[in-house]
């Protein structure tokens, strides 16, 4: 009996983590006016799913919330309940409590309980007064015939008038609900009690067939009562009837149709792919036409009370299917018990088609057989393997096509030809796995709606979201990593960027700000933007916070680099600190968690009309679009996104500072030029820029000219890192591994503008190479 | 380097408890060095490597060791042993250490040995390019002195500058 189940926590806390943020996108897709049935079953599913999960691994407090959701939820699927924002809002907190839940059993942090309790009953009263909402009629009267062929003629005319019935008057407040329980034992029965009474009081009276009827009085729905009695038993063993309150019949309904059901459904063929559930509420009009037949009860309760094989079932059956007449009388008894003399009558003599019925029930409360497995949960390592293995093989695949293409055409075009269907396969193959790290924006976007919601009506303004290009694709190592900054980034749009709707109006704008979240390949890059039309940077504002926060400014700087100010710790110039933002944190995280990235955030803004944060990144971490360079034997790797240009410089637009200092002038602007080969200490026999080649680099916004000996191609490389067996480089980010098998390393452009400017060329001493170390000389030495 | 004579004391240093067992030997100029077999991941010949800006010249540059970048290291050149030569003889042993990658660059490799304790005896001190706390101890195996390198002490040495030093 002693399974460990924690062993299996794991696999629970991602698929319920998974389902809350299926429910979450769903909810927020809904159209309140005509919600798609398939989405409110996808939610439906989603909380039951958790339901069940929770409750095998015990942890009953995300068992009960989601109890509570899934009978709201159900209600509105099967369209008894109206939809209403009310219901979302509900909906969107039950599931934040449950998150909250299920980070507190995975991670041991803390739960707000009185929150909990508060979700609880919002979600308790909204099923309540689901209740009272009026009950589609068409669906009792419809589904009537259906259900019950035999008493059918005779049960669908009281049904619409009992469905009108219930829907004009429940009283509210507390009910008393009499549950009769089938024979179970004392401590099931003391069990029962102790659940009960979480609702309200309970009493309890034996009957003399040993069967136990409590007596409930709570302001809880039936519903509920079923719920906490199913963990001990199964609910369709249970009658439960209402008395005592303000009105008997009108409540009757509910506990009538469910009990009901096996009568309705044991003539008919199993239920099909309906949820058994449903056909309970189906019946509702069957139920009810029993309604009339109240003087019937007492009688029928006395005889036809066990649950077990009675002598009198057949005779009970005679009573219970002898609907007609019951529905003709009219008395001031209990409704419940006539249906019950039908359920046990059907329970003694037809067993088996209710046998089946339960079991059909049990399958369909299951979601739908349809929800494919569309993915699988492969561990992040296995896939670098996997792409690591390809990109060796894409190595090899490209040393054998070098041999190959030595030999001799003619004589091997076999060979030849089969070559070039390797490399062709060998390079989809290299595509695909590398797709498998790839995960559409859509990833990060889709948790921003809520937020922004939330954010909004918490700060009374109204924002519109619109998200574009959600289905670009980015490697998933820089999805998980942008999640934080771009939250940030959306957070302060909506606090700071957007403005009231009243100052709005004041500016001439519509009331409604705009947030648009953009995602888009440029280049090399994948470019995310977060627009707001709101208040803009205000230049000044920021100028003068900078000047007394120390910082060195000046009149004269542009307005790029004012916007980057913001960036800098501690800096707010929000007149107000709100619990959303304005502590003037977080925006220096941001860009240090970009930079870090390989990724460039840039502003722009215009006053009154808007700010837009463009965060420029890199498509993966692990391969790189690079040009390469030769230098020497050697080959370099360029980044090919922070090349601007390549050009052959003539001997008039190189120019000397003192002699020595080299630059280089293109179109009006002179650039310094960083000799590789003097900078890495390396022997080349060009040495005349003239000569060889410049490259035009760009990184933090300065540009120099790279002097190399030529280009030799543009090609996309696999990063390796030169940390992991051996140590950092300066001047080198990395190595890749070439067609042939050699190593090249891989260039740090920004670090190298850094060394090309403490290297002083003016005097043309280097501060930076260690003259101890010979040059690189011969290539291969061997 | 005649000193093996007045190390045949029977008192055995306690770190020679534990440095008996199987060792790589391998030649260095004139010299026999072993190290500990189960840090050796293969051995192979010598290929073109990928040279390093700025780094001292034992560090001969980095290889593709199938998809790995693995840095190769001339011990010849690191203690001034012998002619620097590449030829078809010259031997690379890819050692793992901890995990870490690295080659070395050794005149040959000769045998794999068992040895025992009281085969082992202390390294007296001396004045070499190799600091004495990177040998294990000497060993004499047929008349000739092995030298026992503790190779992962010695690779991971600030002197090697294979690693990233706290100092830099």
């Amino acid at each position: 009996m002693t399974v460990d189940m924690s062993q299996f926590y794991e696999v629970f806390f991602d698929e319920a983590d998974e389902l809350l943020a299926e429910a979450e996108r769903l909810l927020l897709g809904i159209d309140i006016e005509q919600p798609d049935t398939e989405d409110l079953n996808a939610i439906f599913r989603a909380a039951h799913s958790i339901k069940g999960g929770a409750a095998t691994f015990g942890f009953m407090d995300m068992a009960e919330i989601t109890h509570v959701l899934e009978n709201l939820l159900d209600k509105i699927r099967k369209g008894e309940m109206k939809l209403t924002g009310e219901h979302v809002d509900a909906f969107l907190a039950a599931k934040d409590v449950l998150k909250m839940e299920l980070d507190g059993h995975r991670h041991a942090s803390v739960v707000d309980q009185d929150q909990v309790g508060d979700v609880k009953m919002m979600l308790k009263s909204l099923s309540e007064a689901g209740d009272v909402a009026p009950v589609p009629k068409a669906a009792p009267v419809a589904e009537a015939p259906v259900a019950v062929p035999a008493p059918a003629p005779v049960a669908e005319s009281p049904a619409p008038v009992a469905a009108e019935d219930i829907a004009i008057d429940i009283p509210p407040g507390h009910q008393v609900f009499n549950v009769a329980l089938p024979e179970i034992t004392d401590k099931d029965l003391s069990n029962i009690k102790d659940e009960l009474a979480l609702l309200g009081e309970v009493s309890s009276t034996q009957q003399a067939d040993k069967r136990h009827v409590l007596t409930l009085v709570t302001d809880s729905s039936q519903d509920d009562i079923i719920s906490i009695c199913s963990f001990i038993l199964d609910p369709d063993d249970l009658v439960i009837t209402v008395g005592g309150a303000p009105k008997t019949e009108t409540p009757a309904a509910e506990p009538v149709a469910a009990a009901a059901t096996p009568v309705a459904s044991a003539p008919v063929e199993e239920p099909t792919s309906d949820d058994g559930k449903v056909k309970v509420h189906e019946e509702v009009g069957y139920g009810l036409f029993a309604e009339d037949g109240k003087e019937n009860e007492e009688e029928g309760y006395g005889f036809f009370a066990p649950f077990n094989p009675h002598p009198d079932a057949v005779q009970t059956q005679l009573i219970g299917d002898d609907t007609a007449l019951t529905a003709e009388n009219s008395g001031a008894q209990s409704t419940t018990q006539v249906v019950e003399d039908k359920q046990t009558a059907v329970e003694a003599t037809t067993a088996a088609p209710v046998e089946k019925r339960t079991q059909a029930r049990r399958e369909s409360d299951k979601p739908p057989a349809n929800t494919e497995t569309t993915s699988i949960r492969v561990g992040i390592e296995k896939v670098d393997q996997l792409i690591n293995l390809v990109g060796e093989l894409v190595i090899t695949q490209a040393m054998i096509e070098q041999r190959v293409n030595a030999l001799d055409p003619v004589q091997n075009e076999a060979l030849i030809n089969s070559v070039g269907q390797l490399t062709r396969n060998t390079r989809d193959l290299q595509e695909s796995v590398m797709s498998i790290r790839m995960m559409p924006m859509d990833f990060v976007f889709s948790r921003f709606p809520r937020m922004v919601r939330d954010l909004a009506s918490k700060l009374n303004k109204k924002v519109e979201f619109v998200t574009i290009g959600a289905t670009t694709e980015l490697d998933k190592g820089l999805i998980e990593r942008i999640v934080d900054p771009l939250t940030h980034l959306v957070r302060n749009s909506v606090d700071h960027g957007i403005e009231t709707p009243e100052k709005r109006k004041a500016a001439g704008k519509s009331e409604v700000g705009t947030l648009t979240l953009s995602a888009a390949h440029k280049g090399g890059s994948i470019v995310i933007e977060v627009t707001d039309d709101g208040a803009g940077l205000n230049r000044e504002r920021i100028l003068a916070k900078a000047q007394s926060n120390g910082l060195a400014v000046s009149e004269n700087m542009s307005d790029g680099e004012v916007y980057s100010l913001i960036f800098a710790p501690g800096f707010s110039t929000a007149e107000v600190v709100t619990d959303v933002s304005g502590r003037g944190v977080g925006m220096d995280v941001v860009k240090r968690n970009i930079t870090a990235m390989g990724g460039v955030v840039e502003i722009r803004s215009a006053l009154g009309y808007g700010t837009t944060i463009s965060i420029a990144l890199p498509l993966t971490l692990a391969i790189l679009d690079g040009m390469s360079v030769s230098l020497g034997h050697s080959l370099y790797v360029v980044p090919l996104n922070l090349i601007v240009e390549t050009l052959q410089p003539r001997a008039e637009d190189i120019k000397t500072v003192t002699g020595e200092g080299y630059m280089v002038h293109v179109r009006g602007e002179y650039l310094p030029i960083i000799a590789l080969h003097r900078l890495f200490n390396h022997h080349t026999d060009i040495t005349d820029p003239t000569k060889g080649v410049l490259v035009l680099i760009e990184a933090d916004g300065k540009k120099s000219a790279l002097f190399v000996d030529r280009l030799v191609g543009q090609q996309q490389v696999v990063i390796k890192s030169l940390e992991t067996n051996f140590k950092k480089i300066p001047g080198v980010s990395g190595a890749t591994i070439m067609g042939d098998g050699s190593v090249a390393l891989i260039l740090d452009v920004p670090a190298i503008i850094q060394m090309g400017q403490t290297t002083n060329y003016i005097t043309g001493a280097s501060t930076f190479s260690q003259p101890s170390y010979p040059a690189i000389s011969n290539p291969a030495n061997a | 380097m005649n000193m093996n004579t007045e190390a045949t004391t029977n008192s055995a240093s306690a770190n020679l408890k534990n440095a008996a067992g199987e060792y790589l030997t391998f030649v260095l100029g004139t010299e026999q060095y072993g190290l500990e077999i189960l840090k050796v991941q293969e051995i192979r010949g010598y290929d073109a490597v990928t040279q390093i800006a700025n780094t001292p010249d034992f560090i001969k540059g980095v290889v593709n060791l199938r998809g790995k970048i693995v840095p190769i290291v001339d011990l010849r050149i690191k203690f001034n042993l012998g002619k620097v030569e590449y030829d078809e003889f010259t031997v690379v042993i890819i050692l793992n250490l901890s995990g870490r990658v690295v080659g070395i660059v050794v005149d040959g490799v000769s045998d794999v040995m068992a040895l025992k304790e009281e085969q082992l005896r202390d390294v007296p001190s001396l004045v070499t390019s190799i600091d004495t706390k990177y040998i294990v101890g000497l060993a004499t195996v047929e008349d000739q002195m092995l030298i026992l390198v503790d190779i992962e002490k010695l690779m991971s040495s600030q002197e090697m500058e294979l690693m990233d030093a706290a100092v830099h």
